[in-house]
């Protein structure tokens, strides 16, 4: 059977090769640091499931001091008018890697549960989307070097350079969904589900219905996970006060209430593997470029969600 | 009242652009700390939830393919395709994003698509062609056009994913509501995201024709 661990291996020889990669190239700047940044997350890809939680820890805190030292910059990509060169050779096949990512992870959810080997399933149904993308990642690689007359060693140059482009922006969202498990293991949410209860008079569902919605998507920007807002806020407003007190409907309440989060994401660096790594993806100067365009939307939408509660929830 | 003060150092890290990993690995010292617990627990608690969430970072996969075909030319063959269709504009490329991240999402197919495996490669490259075809760019419009397509999928996702009765959200809502004592099927909660669905693509597809505007509005303006 295929599991997460198979692909958490594979990751972590991807990042070791990026980090001998870089130990390599003897002319750039901080080659040691930067080498040693992506050496260590890949031993966290590889070996973090048998390390004690002391040793994965401490990982992470080489990962915080090593990023906040400064990395090197990623290099430089091949002159335009080579790529062009090669756009001109290749054509329309090189779509055909592009594309085969999505169509082999769409074919394997769809059939990993026919799929067997003895008795066994050929992908572990618990991951069976991570595992799909891993898998059509290989095959987009295979079709690519079969189809395209690039350098042997290209997909994983090319491939370093788009991730030092990134940078230690790559281990931030994972960083963050720790800091949730945190503020979870300490409480953070009760005391902040307590102090919206007490500051707010709740004379009636409208105002239940406001505070309930605004309080998803603030938490939510606090957090950056909607996930670790809704059980707070539905605990601390939605049922006693929507549900219990004003006789509101759950179903409507909830799901609501969790779009308005949403909404939230949408605003917060703290998610920042919607909001930060794309723009760093993408390469954009400003670090919030992608958070500033979804504003307005994620505003608007907030206040939608909003008329939407409180012209539905008390209706049955 | 302690507890919180890793969120203060949160906001106040993020508001002063301090490096990011580093505000978190502090806020998260400081509220495991301010909880009661021992350094080296802190320290235990964050690996084992850096480890169990290490499957965030599996998407960085998809780099080398992506790599090697920009480095065989695809931004550039997206942009010759891109200028031979007279009726495409950066606002249809997106809208038509919009829609079908949105659908893909309500089927269950939220992992078809994403920033690095389709955005990055040809979901920006033709909302800039589009554009670029028209005459020429400038750096900022170009940013901007980037960061359009970078939200329009975020949008698309969260907006649609919803509406599946088996995602991950849907599933918490209704085991939250049922350890509270009210059992609800999830198709009815799922049905209950359809209008914010509809609300999103008029919300944003009217904001991706506003943009349209603001670029024929400057391209007039730079003639």
């Amino acid at each position: 059977m295929i599991t997460l661990e198979h692909v958490y291996f594979l990751t972590g020889a991807m990042f070791a090769v990026f980090a001998l990669g870089r130990a390599l190239d003897r002319r750039s700047a901080r080659r040691w640091r930067s080498a040693a940044f992506w050496g260590t997350y890949a031993l966290s890809f590889l070996a973090g499931s048998y390390l004690p939680d002391l040793l994965n820890g401490m990982i992470l805190i080489v990962l915080v001091v090593l990023a906040a030292s400064g990395l090197a910059a990623a290099d430089d990509a091949a002159p335009v008018a080579e790529r062009r060169e090669a756009a001109r050779r290749n054509g329309n096949r090189l779509f055909v890697p592009a594309l085969a990512i999505p169509v082999v992870v769409l074919l394997l959810t769809v059939s990993a549960k026919h799929l067997h080997i003895g008795n066994a399933a050929l992908v572990d149904p618990a991951h069976t989307t991570l595992v799909a993308l891993a898998i059509a990642v290989l095959v987009a690689l295979a079709l690519g070097c079969a189809l395209l007359r690039v350098p042997l060693l290209a997909p994983l140059r090319e491939g370093r350079r788009l991730m030092e482009a990134v940078g230690w922006a790559a281990v931030l969202p994972q960083t963050l969904a720790s800091l949730g498990a945190l503020f979870a293991a300490a409480g953070v949410g009760r005391v902040v589900g307590a102090l919206v209860t007490q500051a707010i008079p709740m004379t009636n569902g409208f105002i239940a219905v406001v505070t309930y919605t605004l309080g998803m998507a603030m938490f939510t920007v606090i957090m950056g996970n909607a996930f670790a807002a809704f059980p707070v806020m539905t605990a601390g407003i939605g049922l006693p006060l929507i549900v219990g007190r004003f006789g509101g409907d759950p179903v409507i309440m909830s799901a609501v209430g969790m779009l308005s989060g949403f909404c939230g994401t949408l605003m917060t660096p703290m998610a920042a593997n919607f909001n930060i790594v794309p723009a760093a993806l993408l390469e954009l100067p400003d670090r919030n470029g992608v958070i500033k365009v979804q504003i307005p939307s994620a505003v608007l939408l907030l206040a939608a969600n909003t008329a939407l509660m409180a012209a539905f929830v008390f209706r049955r | 009242m302690l507890v919180l003060s890793g969120i203060a150092i949160v906001i106040l890290g993020f508001a002063l652009r301090l490096n990011p990993l580093v505000v978190v690995g502090v806020a998260g010292l400081v509220t495991g700390l301010a909880g009661g617990s021992s350094l080296t627990g802190v320290i235990e608690t964050f690996g084992r939830a850096f480890a169990e969430n290490r499957y965030v970072g599996i998407v960085w996969l998809v780099l080398p393919v992506i790599g090697l075909l920009e480095r065989a030319g695809l931004r550039e063959r997206v942009q010759a395709l891109i200028s031979t269709v007279h009726a495409i504009t950066t606002a249809r490329v997106l809208l038509g994003y919009l829609l079908l991240r949105q659908i893909t999402s309500a089927l269950g197919l939220n992992a078809l698509f994403g920033q690095a495996q389709m955005v990055r490669p040809l979901i920006a490259p033709m909302a800039e062609a589009a554009e670029e075809r028209r005459g020429p760019i400038t750096a900022a419009t170009r940013m901007e056009i980037r960061a359009y397509a970078a939200a329009t999928d975020n949008i698309g996702l969260f907006f649609g994913e919803d509406v599946f009765i088996a995602i991950g959200s849907v599933l918490l809502m209704k085991g939250f509501l049922q350890q509270s004592g009210y059992v609800v099927a999830p198709i009815d909660l799922a049905f209950w995201a359809i209008p914010t669905a509809i609300a999103a693509f008029m919300i944003h597809g009217a904001r991706l024709l506003l943009l349209e505007r603001r670029l024929k509005r400057a391209r007039a303006l730079a003639r």
